[in-house]
């Protein structure tokens, strides 16, 4: 199977061509807005970061903005930087123009403000979108493709059947030579030895337990029970009744292959197959890590009906609840609910969302897509000081 | 797992059992108190009469359960039993807990 993408400098094959705008800080972002508001190709990343944190947290936004940049679905990037910040602007454009994308750099303190620095971007950031409009596809195998997978507003249908679905595909993927990453740490509590047996090395699984070990103490360090907040209040409305039952209904949608790798947040695979990466259970801040670390296209289960989106990769979503796809079939792209009711097999829907992503590989706008949702957030691992 | 149990054969359910392991099923349809509910497990069938009104994609126990007993779901434990459950009972956070992330019982 084939699909028609974009190749980039690095070797990597992107399925869209978006010049990304890319503030280093807070204060940058809204000019990197402005900037993107008037270029139809451009997506900024407004985000409340870049300044005041420190140590693991400061290099984890560095690295995701790095790694967002890097996205094969980015042909190109400006970096927007205010000049004080402490993300450093001219580490995030070198690193990302490695990749030999063209990277373009404005700074709001040099420019003179909002206004000079917004019509300095565009001025730029137009003279981009016309070059990289003339990059063509070309067709590609399959193996190109890189897959994330994360569910939403989980109900009792995603375990039993949208995840089970959704691992089918993640599973034909990986066999044909692709990358799939499960991400979600929070949701593996309870389900972490199911996982670290499927690990290809000892040393892959023990980093797989202690991954689990150390969110789960982040959480217990709070004196809290997990429960309320995982599982959320609407995923025990459906039926979910605590964090093991989340996770062992979530893991299902890395299918059964071996896991090849753990990755931090943001951070890139660097081989193939299936990876676990470490982030939050969180819907945006789980896919922006993984944009960050190269997907480039997501499948998201929902049982209870989420709309969310992300800035540069399409966003499939997917339902096996019946009611959930009659009342919100404005943001669901693919109704398996066909296997609660006995119609069809796990198997059979999920070869359909894997024909799905494909065709969203060759150009196909996911409801996500079409109707403009860009949610977006990093994950902060310490408090802003 | 036994996936099989759900989809390809045209017979719409009204609660599944995923491993014959577990102690609990799941409803597919809403379910009334008194109904009497037919499910497989593994390759017998059962019925039940249900205790409690359930919501669609709740859980009712498919044995009795003692206090301090696991709750066994995709055949793992997915908490523990506060209360006893009788077969048919609705099991929810009302009468089970989480033995995971537990932050509360630091004290």
């Amino acid at each position: 199977m084939k699909f028609k993408g974009y190749l980039r400098p690095d070797n990597k094959v992107g399925i869209r061509n978006y010049l990304a705008i890319i503030p280093t800080s807070v204060c940058s972002a809204t000019v990197a807005f402005n900037i993107a508001s008037h270029i139809p190709q451009a997506i900024a990343l407004p985000n409340q970061h870049g300044c005041c944190q420190l140590g693991v947290d400061h290099e984890q936004t560095v690295n995701t903005l790095i790694g967002l940049g890097k996205n094969p679905n980015v042909a190109a990037v400006l970096v927007v930087g205010l000049g004080c910040e402490g993300v450093p602007i001219d580490k995030v454009a070198e690193e990302i123009a490695s990749t030999g994308k063209p990277v373009d750099t404005i700074i709001i303190q040099e420019c003179g403000g909002t206004l000079k620095t917004t019509a300095r971007g565009i001025q730029i950031a137009s003279k981009i979108a016309q070059d990289i409009s003339s990059i063509k596809t070309q067709e590609f195998p399959i193996c190109e493709l890189c897959l994330g997978v994360e569910c939403g507003g989980s109900d009792f249908t995603s375990g039993l059947a949208s995840n089970p679905a959704v691992g089918v595909a993640s599973d034909l993927l990986v066999d044909a030579g692709g990358i799939s990453i499960l991400s979600e740490t929070t949701e593996f509590i309870g389900a972490e030895h199911i996982l670290a047996k499927r690990a290809k090395t000892p040393e892959l699984a023990q980093k797989i337990l202690e991954m689990v070990k150390n969110c789960e103490s982040r959480a217990m360090l709070l004196n809290v029970d997990i429960r309320g907040g995982q599982p959320t209040p609407g995923n025990i409305k459906g039926g979910i009744s605590s964090i093991e039952e989340k996770s062992l209904g979530c893991i299902y949608k890395a299918g059964r292959s071996p896991i090849n790798g753990v990755l931090a947040y943001a951070e890139i695979p660097k081989g193939k197959g299936l990876y676990i990466m470490d982030t939050p259970g969180q819907d945006v801040e789980s896919m922006t890590g993984m944009i960050a670390g190269g997907a480039t296209v997501i499948v998201f289960t929902t049982g209870r009906g989420t709309p969310t989106g992300a800035p540069l990769a399409p966003v499939i979503k997917v339902t096996a609840n019946p009611e959930t796809y009659k009342k919100m079939s404005d943001n669901i792209d693919i109704d398996a609910s066909s296997i609660i009711l006995g119609e069809k097999t796990i198997d059979q829907v999920g070869r359909e969302i894997f024909e799905e992503i494909v065709a969203v590989a060759n150009g196909k706008l996911t409801k996500a897509e079409s109707l403009g949702h860009r949610e977006f957030g990093i994950y902060k691992i310490a408090p802003t000081f | 797992m036994i996936y099989s149990c759900i989809g390809g054969d045209n017979v719409q359910k009204q609660a599944i059992v995923i491993n014959i392991k577990d102690n609990v099923a799941t409803a597919i349809t809403d379910i009334k108190k008194g109904s009497t509910v037919k499910f497989d497990v593994g390759e017998h069938v059962k019925s039940l009469t249900i205790n409690n009104d359930l919501p669609l994609g709740h859980k009712f126990a498919i044995k009795d359960i003692s206090p301090g007993e696991n709750i066994i779901k995709y055949g793992e434990s997915i908490g523990t039993a506060i209360t006893f459950i009788r077969s048919g009972d609705h099991v929810h956070v009302h009468n089970m807990v989480s033995n995971r992330g537990r932050g509360d019982l630091n004290k």
